[in-house]
């Protein structure tokens, strides 16, 4: 379970957090909708212990993330997969060896071994036809297949999305969406996704939750929401956001 | 707003801005000392980046080795018409080719490669770097528990250091060269006159290098570890997108080229004030 209280965080002269309070349950998709800049990434960034909040505590596991020494740090990191706006593969490396990194740096698990689990998750996002080819010469929805591959290569419990979606032609990011609701199933993992598109809530939200000024002003499962009278909510599920 | 008489905090401006730089300067070389301590401690890692390191090694090489030519080549020439002119008024022509070859191999060599692979291979690092750092490749890698030091700036760093002083002896000789070329058609100095002033001066009886030769390829060695560090840093620090890549780049330059001068006036004190002989 991923459990954010009262996150407050200041960023420059922005207060970017105001006492976020946010609780993802285990093995659903949990979609955190707001407009750009409202701090979805920042979240998404202390989740995974690459901010610090201000005030407030972040606990996965129980554990709370930002009292983590370095290696307990490196520790939970291994139980989590980081999917990056628009995939961040190095682009020197090939697409195989881009998924096979994380396994490569980290364990100590034999080159077969490897080279199997690899072959395997990278079947799973249907990238295996371009295990060969390097980051820059794939389209933009394949780069965001190999980096989500790469960060399930692991078979981590928890996913964290940043706009999975972005950049994409809608049927490019309907497949993706399909994707995510898979794993999910696939792997048994708990996801936390933030965007901006209605279409990705729609398709892979077990729950929502809408952030705006830093906290979340309403959050429910997707009939919950098409209840709200929210202005914010009615205008991303009328999809004027999208 | 007064637009004649500037208030106390109109003049104090320009200090507040000063000190704003100098305090940014202070956390840039702090951040790269730091890394250059991190990098030094991964070195162990070597092995594993090996292809990396070849890979960079070579750009470094390649990237630098056709402008590197030129300018060494032009630079003995001209060094050689200019010493020359002078020599031919003393009387004292023949000793062309020991003040060219010790001229080069202490100084010039060296300094002219550091200011060539700053701009040419300190830049495109600072690039690339800065360019994994904007597209979030660097916060990639961090969320893995891959450490930068060790997978992007150990490469990077090793590569510079091995190829500054190996294109370093390539400008030497090809400067030396190139001054052979004048000797012969503007001063009237044989060959054998000139290659003889060369080895004598670029021999030692009690040492395998002389002091001359060593000394311009510890530089060669101090600079290409400066370059990659000071690139790979200002590559790490870059933030706003493609506009602060750009930044990145032109800061990794300016300062890799002060940091070469500073460090060159350092060595040449330390060798032959500190320790002469
Ligand atoms: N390292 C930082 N330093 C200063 N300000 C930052 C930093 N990171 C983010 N911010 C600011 O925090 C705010 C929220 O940023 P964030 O990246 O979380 O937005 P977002 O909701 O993910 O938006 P987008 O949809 O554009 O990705 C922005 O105004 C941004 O300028
Ligand atoms: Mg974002």
């Amino acid at each position: 379970m991923i459990e954010l209280r009262g996150v407050c965080k200041r960023l420059g002269s922005r207060e970017v957090l105001r006492g976020l309070d946010l609780v993802v349950p285990e093995g659903l998709n949990y979609v955190l909708m707001g407009r750009s800049g409202t701090g979805k990434s920042v979240t998404l960034k202390h989740v995974i212990g690459i901010l610090r909040p201000d005030a407030g505590s972040v606990k996965v596991d129980g554990v709370e993330v930002p009292g983590l020494r370095r290696k307990e740090l490196q520790e939970l990191r291994r139980k989590m997969g980081y999917l990056f706006q628009n995939g961040a593969l190095i682009n020197w490396l090939t697409v195989e060896e881009n998924v096979a990194l994380p396994l490569v740096e980290n364990t100590r698990m034999a080159r077969s071994e490897i080279r199997d689990r690899v072959q395997e998750t990278l079947k799973v996002v249907g990238m295996d036809h371009a295990a060969r080819q390097f980051p820059p010469d794939v389209s933009g929805g394949m780069r965001l297949r190999a980096g989500l591959a790469r960060a399930l290569v692991g078979r981590p419990r928890y996913v964290l999305y940043d706009e999975p979606n972005a950049g994409l032609d809608p049927i490019m990011a309907r497949q993706i969406h399909e994707l995510i609701a898979h794993v999910r199933d696939r792997f048994q993992v708990t996801g936390l996704l933030v965007t901006h598109s209605r279409q990705c809530a729609l398709d892979t939200g077990d729950r929502i939750g809408v952030l705006d000024e830093g906290r979340i002003v309403a959050e429910g499962t997707m009939e919950e929401m098409w209840q709200s009278t929210h202005p914010l909510v009615r205008s991303f599920l009328s999809g004027h956001a999208d | 707003m007064s637009g004649t008489k500037p208030t106390v905090r109109g003049w104090l401006e320009p200090v507040r801005q000063a000190g704003a730089q100098v305090d940014e300067v202070l956390c840039a070389a702090g951040y790269t000392v730091g890394l250059l301590v991190r990098t030094f401690a991964a070195t162990r890692y070597l092995p594993r980046r090996r292809r990396f390191f070849l890979d960079a090694a070579h750009a470094a090489g390649v990237k630098s080795m056709p402008v590197s030519l030129v300018v060494a080549l032009f630079a003995g020439m001209i060094l050689a018409l200019q010493t020359g002119i002078e020599l031919r008024r003393l009387g004292q022509t023949e000793l062309i080719g020991n003040i060219l070859s010790l001229s080069m191999c202490r100084e010039m060599g060296p300094f002219m490669t550091g200011i060539i692979l700053a701009a040419t291979v300190g830049s495109a690092i600072a690039a690339e770097v800065g360019t994994m750092k904007v597209s979030d490749e660097v916060t990639a890698l961090d969320v893995m528990s891959i450490d930068v030091a060790n997978y992007i700036v150990l490469p990077r760093v090793a590569a510079m250091t091995l190829m500054c002083p190996t294109v370093t002896v390539v400008t030497d000789l090809v400067g030396i060269a190139g001054g052979a070329v004048v000797s012969h058609f503007h001063l009237g100095i044989t060959q054998q006159t000139y290659w003889l002033a060369v080895r004598e001066s670029l021999t030692s009886t009690t040492s395998i290098l002389p002091k001359d030769v060593y000394v311009g390829l510890v530089k060669a060695i101090v600079f290409g570890c400066t370059i990659a560090i000071v690139s790979c840093s200002a590559g790490l620090r870059a933030g706003g997108g493609a506009l602060g890549v750009g930044r990145a780049v032109q800061r990794a330059v300016m300062a890799s080229i002060i940091l070469i001068i500073v460090l060159g006036y350092a060595i040449t004190w330390l060798f032959y004030f500190l320790l002469p002989e």
